[in-house]
């Protein structure tokens, strides 16, 4: 806690809607504390214009603890800012200096439309997730929680995969706008439990083909979207994908899916 | 009003059972002809869309957020109780149900939390099925670590993100029912009322928080699973979104709304450092297993921590309650913090804070353990106050965190209108006056997964219903309102934020009705919230149109409900003759400063009816009966 404060210059893309041309509008943000985060930085910007009568920034946000996924802006270039494994929302502002230009963008990809300023629509994750994110077990239906041990690294590797905040940085961080850092979470999280195997074939191809239903690019091995993503999400989960999907494909009695 | 809260006869360990087998069936064939409505998708909403769908109703599912994933349940760190005894250090089923009634501060129903702690194995069995990573030993089988306010190892946990594999758990299985068609999803989207027919709960009037289109929905039976009302205090830990609305608008609609003074204040928090601050960031209490708490035992001890010598630190919590230590209850710590700071003891820029303390442990564990354990919560630390929780101690203080009131529900989680049954933290059923770590997660989803797929039955069953659509001039009414609503706040043109009178508000209910309440305060604080009531629809200024995304528009509905809905959480406070858990008055403390309750006059639940426009609500009571339990003194000493 230092009590320092800086001025900024910011760039906000501004959108009214989706199918409303965006532009840059320039603000100032002045005495901003060093201590504040960004998105608090940002309720300063808005109170502001709230006061001479305008529309403040739209932007996404809840928990600001970093776990909701909810927040995410593209700033400077990169999702959720400069520091690594951090949400816009975890992000403080003693990591600008004063005098700094900053540029806040709306994260930007075919699947992902803009609803309003830096809001955009995630829904095609939901999709890709109802495709096949999940086990098939009613409630009711499960054996004693300890009948089916878990051996402990492959459950700690489960963990780090279902870490995904589901945010999108990943998409947009990836020059193909996939969705494969985010779809091969989940897929690992089960491919590793033994209570996901008996759908791994299953989930792994009705999944991708949602992704590609959806939009989404595929991954050329940028690795982008492991340096962006706030959790720490480890590329080496595209890899088990794609040898799931090899699996499923060629090993499996699974047919692929065909989406529309 | 009529508060039956039908608790089934019998010994209470076959009540639950007894009751399955009387409440009436719906045939399978025939549960596609009903739908239900649900608001909110965290643990309670979502496991609730879930398996009613699974049972072939038809659901239609509503949240304000952009995917049903983002609910605040997603924020919970520490983790979620069981009674299944693995590490055999003597939990039962009896213990977890009586740590909770007892934690509780003996006023919750005794079958109500009977209930809870025996469906809360069948929730670890369900979630581990649903392929959640919980922590395991190396041989491969869970682990379990202790909690505030318990003496026995019954948590499970995911790391410190228990509530988000949770909540993606029960996402995962709500998705896989949209995919199947028998749920239909509703993203942004608020609602902003009940629609009653005939006295039943027929459906809902919500706005699309993207076209700001006023829309209806007709159904057969709503269930509010909308969270808790802590923002009430503009600073808390929960999430930006999280409102009291839903709740408040069943209130106004003949709900009873039950123990509003009822608000826990979370002890490990990181402190509040400036004004521009949007909200507080939890510290899982599970810190409070390895971190020792204290503050310099001279008041305003300006020195930095490292240079107070071992004997001029007061471990408080381990001096004045040697047999839970650190580990005593929210109520009880947070209270203690308070005094500590009040008494000139506390630390930081602000002085207050206390600290929260790893150097014992990492000396004992190591460093690499403490990381294993708790290394999330560190990093959160070190992001927002810039200190090294390894080397440096933590600075904490108590925020609001939870509420156990809520709306009025009976045995069945049914509202006091037939139709509407509310769940999770928006209903006041099972944490009493105070609630125990761990133990949110448990009843969330108790009420989604296993206690409404079944009461909701009976009533649906046991209910004739018309033929109501949407068009329905119920429908209609509803709507007029809500469009007038939105309308006249986009016309006030003020000159003060929406946010600026949140935070008025946060800092009256803060002082008055937080952590330490007087009669004199809480009286004060009625005309203060009065006049920011008043001056909110003179002077808000609500920028933006009512048909797109207008977030200034959507807090605005927020705040102007909170600021009425205080006024009932300060008339209970003052009606609650005694202090019990979170709620301490201070006129009702024992020599030592602990809550004195009153059990011959006070063992009620209060319920608040809403009388119309400028008039008080009305006051009912459900009597507590304890038939099973003694009351007893909560000593944690």
């Amino acid at each position: 806690m230092s009590g320092k404060t800086i001025n900024l210059t910011l760039k906000v893309w501004r959108q009214p809607g989706a199918k409303a041309p965006g532009r840059l509008e320039t603000y100032r943000a002045e005495n901003i504390s060093t201590d504040a985060s960004f998105l608090e930085m940002l309720d300063i910007v808005n109170e502001g214009l709230t006061l001479e009568g305008k529309e403040p920034v739209a932007f996404d946000h809840d928990c600001r603890e970093g776990i909701c996924g909810m927040c995410g802006s593209v700033v400077n270039g990169r999702p959720h800012g400069p520091e690594r494994e951090t949400t816009l929302c975890q992000l403080h502002m003693r990591h600008f200096a004063d005098g700094d230009t900053v540029v806040i963008e709306p994260f930007r990809a075919r699947a992902l439309p803009v609803v309003k300023d830096l809001v955009v629509d995630r829904s095609a994750l939901d999709q890709v997730m109802a495709a096949g994110g999940f086990i098939s077990v009613n409630t009711g239906q499960a054996p004693e929680a300890n009948s089916l041990p878990v051996p402990k690294d492959k459950a700690d590797l489960a963990m780090d995969a279902a870490a995904c905040i589901g945010c999108g940085a990943c998409i947009a961080a990836c020059p193909n706008a996939s969705a494969m850092l985010f779809t091969s979470a989940k897929v690992s999280q089960f491919a590793l439990l033994p209570h996901g195997r008996p759908e791994a074939a299953r989930r792994a191809l009705a999944m991708l083909a949602q992704m590609d239903a959806c939009g989404f690019g595929n991954c050329t091995n940028h690795q982008e979207c492991e340096v962006e993503c706030p959790k720490g999400i480890s590329i080496s989960n595209i890899a088990r994908l794609n040898r799931e999907f090899i699996k499923a494909a060629l090993g499996s009695a699974e047919e692929l899916p065909v989406i529309k | 009003m009529e508060l039956d809260s039908k608790i089934p006869g019998g010994p209470l360990e076959t009540k639950w059972e007894r009751h399955h087998f009387d409440l009436k069936l719906v045939n399978p064939a025939n549960k596609r002809k009903y739908e239900i409505i649900v608001v909110g998708t965290g643990l309670a909403g979502g496991s609730a869309s879930a398996s009613l769908a699974e049972l072939g109703y038809r659901v239609k599912t509503f949240c304000i957020q952009d995917s049903p994933r983002r609910a605040h349940s997603i924020a919970a760190q520490g983790g979620i109780n069981a009674a299944k005894n693995y590490p055999n250090d003597g939990d039962s089923i009896w213990r977890l149900f009586y740590d909770t009634i007892k934690g509780g501060d003996f006023r919750a129903r005794e079958a109500n939390v009977y209930r809870l702690a025996q469906v809360s194995n069948l929730i670890i069995d369900h979630c581990v099925a649903q392929g959640i990573p919980f922590a395991r030993e190396y041989g491969g089988l869970l682990a379990n670590r202790s909690f505030g306010g318990a003496q026995v190892s019954r948590t499970f946990y995911a790391r410190g993100q228990t509530g988000q594999q949770l909540l993606l758990g029960a996402y995962s299985s709500l998705v896989r029912q949209v995919a199947r068609g028998q749920v239909t999803m509703f993203p942004r989207r608020e609602m902003l009322d009940v629609v009653l027919v005939n006295g039943q709960a027929r459906g809902i009037v919500v706005r699309n928080l993207v076209t700001g289109e006023i829309e209806r929905h007709a159904a057969h039976a709503v269930v509010l699973a909308t969270g808790g009302y802590g923002n009430v205090f503009f600073l808390s830990t929960n999430g930006m979104g999280c409102n009291v609305t839903a709740a408040f608008r069943a209130y106004k609609k003949g709900a009873g709304f039950a123990n509003p003074c009822f608000t826990q204040i979370h002890p490990t928090c990181i402190p509040v450092h400036g004004d521009y601050q949007s909200k507080l960031t939890l510290m899982s209490e599970s810190l409070r297993n390895d971190g020792r708490v204290w503050v310099p035992k001279k008041a305003r001890d300006t020195r930095r921590p490292h240079d107070i010598p071992e004997d001029e630190r007061d471990y408080y919590l381990e001096r004045i309650y040697p047999s839970f230590g650190n580990l005593a209850p929210r109520d009880i710590s947070s209270r203690a913090a308070k005094r500590m700071c009040d008494e000139g003891k506390g630390v930081g820029p602000t002085g207050r804070a206390v600290y929260l303390d790893f150097a014992d442990a990492i000396q004992r564990l190591g460093k690499a353990e403490i990381e294993a354990r708790y290394g999330n919560l560190f990093q959160m630390y070190e992001k927002i106050v810039a200190e090294d929780p390894y080397t440096t101690p933590m600075m904490i203080y108590p925020a609001s965190h939870y509420t156990m009131g809520g709306l009025w529900v009976d045995y069945n989680l049914m509202s006091t209108i037939p139709g509407l049954f509310v769940l999770g933290e928006a209903n006041f059923s099972d944490h009493g006056a105070n609630r125990l770590g761990a133990s949110a997660l448990m009843q969330g989803l108790a009420d989604g997964y296993f206690v409404i797929p079944n009461t909701i039955n009976g009533y649906l069953a046991g209910t004739k219903f018309g033929e109501v659509t949407d068009s329905h001039e119920a429908f209609k009414e509803s709507e007029a309102e809500v469009e007038a609503r939105v309308q006249k706040l986009l016309s006030i043109k003020g000159k003060r934020t929406v946010q600026d009178f949140h935070r008025e508000l946060g800092s009256i209910m803060w002082e008055y009705c937080g952590m330490g309440r007087t009669d004199e305060g809480m009286t004060k604080a009625r005309k203060l919230v009065a006049d920011v009531k008043a001056e909110f629809w003179e002077n808000v200024t609500v920028p933006g149109s009512h048909a797109d995304l207008n977030q200034s528009l959507e807090n605005a509905g927020r705040v102007a409900d909170f600021l009425e809905f205080a006024d009932v959480m300060l008339l209970d406070g003052l009606a609650r003759r005694e202090s019990c858990g979170c709620h301490f008055n201070e006129a009702f403390q024992t020599e030592e400063n602990e809550a004195l309750r009153d059990d011959v006059n006070m063992a009620h639940v209060a319920v608040w009816e809403y009388a119309g426009e400028g008039k008080e609500p009305i006051f009912h009571k459900e009597p507590l009966k304890f038939e099973f339990v003694k009351l007893a003194t909560r000593s944690y000493k």
